[in-house]
């Protein structure tokens, strides 16, 4: 073996230097599609769960007191707050926490490519999957089972930035206290299922007693469902329900930001 | 000659354990600098406090006139960097690896031409975790020098290699050294320091032990020499050992084994040569950079790492 490279410059030549970010977002990616837990749990699942629920007719009767909503028209919010909450606190987590203890972030830190670029990068992949999952939910329940596209579209995209935010930090919040892959998983499933259940997967937030209620509306994903629930049914979301997705976002950043821990 | 790297006085716990004691170095431009030790001696995080990876809690630590942690920025253009055990995403396939640490840096290398050097063209496209040992260290390696890097450091750099790649890994290291790239070599594999290194520090318990030329301190280790022969005639014993030289001779079927200081060799070769005797199959065993080690660390009876090892193998 002889080496005679001298100092070539990259391939690309000078001037034409990539994006470390761009190039990473890419890498991190293609990685996430080969790892088939984030499109088989956050995109995959929830299509399914609508593809199931879309073929029961009882879906289709009528609600009372709903403006002329199905049960199925109702179960669309749901199903996109638990397809964001299963990127948020499976695959980011999982992603983040195999990194740390395979050394893989602390390989990074030796390079240029920096903490923001690093973390940035797995944001916006999850984040880009949510969007892609909203879109592909809303457009099968409108084509296969007629669910309405929501009727007040910029809300919905607010709110869509709103939920992705909070979950995104209940995601690295997860990833900084889950010290191994099987204690984020644990972390990731015992705020998951209570986080759902407040968003009303299991009992619709307007059937709960009133307490409970409460306590949903300022739950994150509670706020969330409230909000994709006003935004389909044409209205903006209540200031009080934005409020909590930001506060819960900005408490969960700040853990993040203090124990998260690069190895 | 420019120094590259200037460590002084550094010192570093870990709660109660004190993983550097007292440690101090410098390392000259476009030499390559071993740093030796037993487990646990505290190699790892005097190369990780290098890195920036670790914050001394005294001392001081400058890279080419960089503070590792202040200027991370731009250490980091100019450091590449080999850890030990640190892996890369399962699936990430070895060219995708290399083309995205090489948009890191301002100025990379050829990564393609590196991919070639390091063997590992024909496994392009295979996934990290589908390669062997041998293969993802050298694709550590070949991370490391991505980046154009003015500094190098290595850390076990041949550990899990089988002997073919360790030599050529050795041949790759001593091209890039001759491109000019300071080298810093973590080891615990007295050849391979031997082999490579201009100079070495011996570390143990946290402090510099010695630092010197490989050739220097395996010289001054040897106190004793072994020389072993078959004789064409039989001789008196006492030919030998009346010699001020030797201490003993015993003989061990027809091969005759006898111990000395160093000079013990030439008076034992005139005195045969004067009385017809010679000396065939002649073996002479002389000091070695283990010997060194293991009389500086005071291990030679002991035979291993005996204290320090609590923090167990990643000696972080």
């Amino acid at each position: 073996m002889t080496v005679s490279a001298q100092a070539q410059p990259a391939a690309a030549g000078p001037g034409t230097r990539r994006s470390p970010l761009a190039q990473l977002t890419r890498v991190e990616f293609r990685l996430f599609l080969r790892e088939r837990v984030g499109p088989v749990w956050g995109v995959g699942f929830p299509i399914l769960l609508l593809v199931i629920f879309g073929s029961i007719p009882s879906f289709k009767d009528g609600l009372a007191d709903s403006g002329g909503l199905t049960l199925l028209d109702s179960y669309i919010p749901i199903l996109v707050v638990m397809s964001l909450g299963l990127l948020g606190f499976v695959s980011l987590p999982l992603t983040l926490v195999n990194y740390r203890e395979r050394g893989i972030l602390r390989r990074l830190e030796t390079t240029p490519a920096g903490r923001v670029r690093v973390l940035g990068a797995q944001l916006i992949v999850n984040f880009g999957m949510a969007v892609v999952t909203l879109a592909v939910l809303l457009i099968v329940a409108r084509l296969a089972y007629d669910v309405p596209f929501p009727r007040q579209f910029g809300a919905w995209i607010i709110t869509t930035l709103f939920a992705a935010a909070v979950i995104l930090a209940m995601g690295l919040f997860v990833a900084s206290i889950g010290s191994t892959a099987r204690a984020a998983a644990a972390i990731g499933n015992v705020l998951f299922y209570p986080m759902m259940f407040f968003a009303g997967l299991w009992l619709p937030i307007p059937a709960m007693p009133e307490t409970l209620q409460h306590i949903a509306h300022a739950f994150p994903l509670g706020a969330a469902w409230e909000s994709f629930q006003q935004a389909a049914l044409g209205h903006w979301p209540p200031v009080l329900a934005l409020g909590a997705m930001a506060a819960w976002t900005v408490a969960f950043a700040v853990i993040a930001g203090r124990f998260f821990r690069w190895e | 000659m420019t120094v590259v790297i200037d460590v002084q006085g550094l010192h570093k716990e870990y709660g109660a354990t004190v993983a550097v004691d007292d440690v101090s170095f410098s390392v000259q431009e476009g030499e390559i600098f071993g740093i030796l030790g037993p487990n646990g001696a505290g190699k790892t995080t005097t190369v990780e406090c290098v890195e920036g990876l670790r914050v001394p809690d005294r001392g001081s630590v400058r890279v080419l006139g960089l503070d590792p942690r202040r200027d991370r920025a731009e250490l980091t253009q100019v450091l590449g960097v080999q850890l030990q055990d640190s892996q890369m995403p399962e699936r990430l396939k070895v060219a995708e690896a290399l083309d995205l640490y090489s948009s890191f840096y301002r100025s990379p290398a050829d990564w393609r031409a590196l991919m070639e050097q390091l063997g590992l063209a024909d496994k392009a496209t295979t996934p990290f975790k589908k390669l062997s040992g041998g293969q993802q260290q050298r694709l550590s390696i070949a991370l490391a020098l991505v980046g154009n890097p003015r500094v190098a450091v290595l850390d076990e750099l041949t550990t899990g290699l089988d002997p073919q790649a360790r030599r050529d890994t050795w041949e790759l290291i001593e091209g890039i050294r001759d491109r000019g790239v300071t080298i810093v070599l973590v080891s615990h594999f007295m050849e391979e320091a031997e082999r490579l290194c201009d100079r070495v520090a011996l570390i143990d318990s946290g402090r510099v032990a010695v630092i010197d030329s490989p050739a220097t301190l395996a010289e001054r280790a040897v106190s004793e020499q072994r020389i072993q022969f078959r004789p064409t005639a039989s001789f008196d014993d006492a030919l030998l050992t009346s010699l001020p030289e030797v201490t003993s001779v015993i003989h061990r079927g027809d091969v005759v084994v006898v111990t000395g200081n160093r000079d013990a060799l030439n008076a034992v070769i005139s005195v045969l040569a004067r009385n017809q005797i010679v000396a065939r199959q002649l073996r002479v065993d002389q000091g070695s950079l283990e010997d060194a080690f293991l009389e500086l660390t005071g291990r030679g009876a002991r035979n291993g790492s005996a204290h320090g090892d609590g923090q167990g193998k990643g000696e972080r």
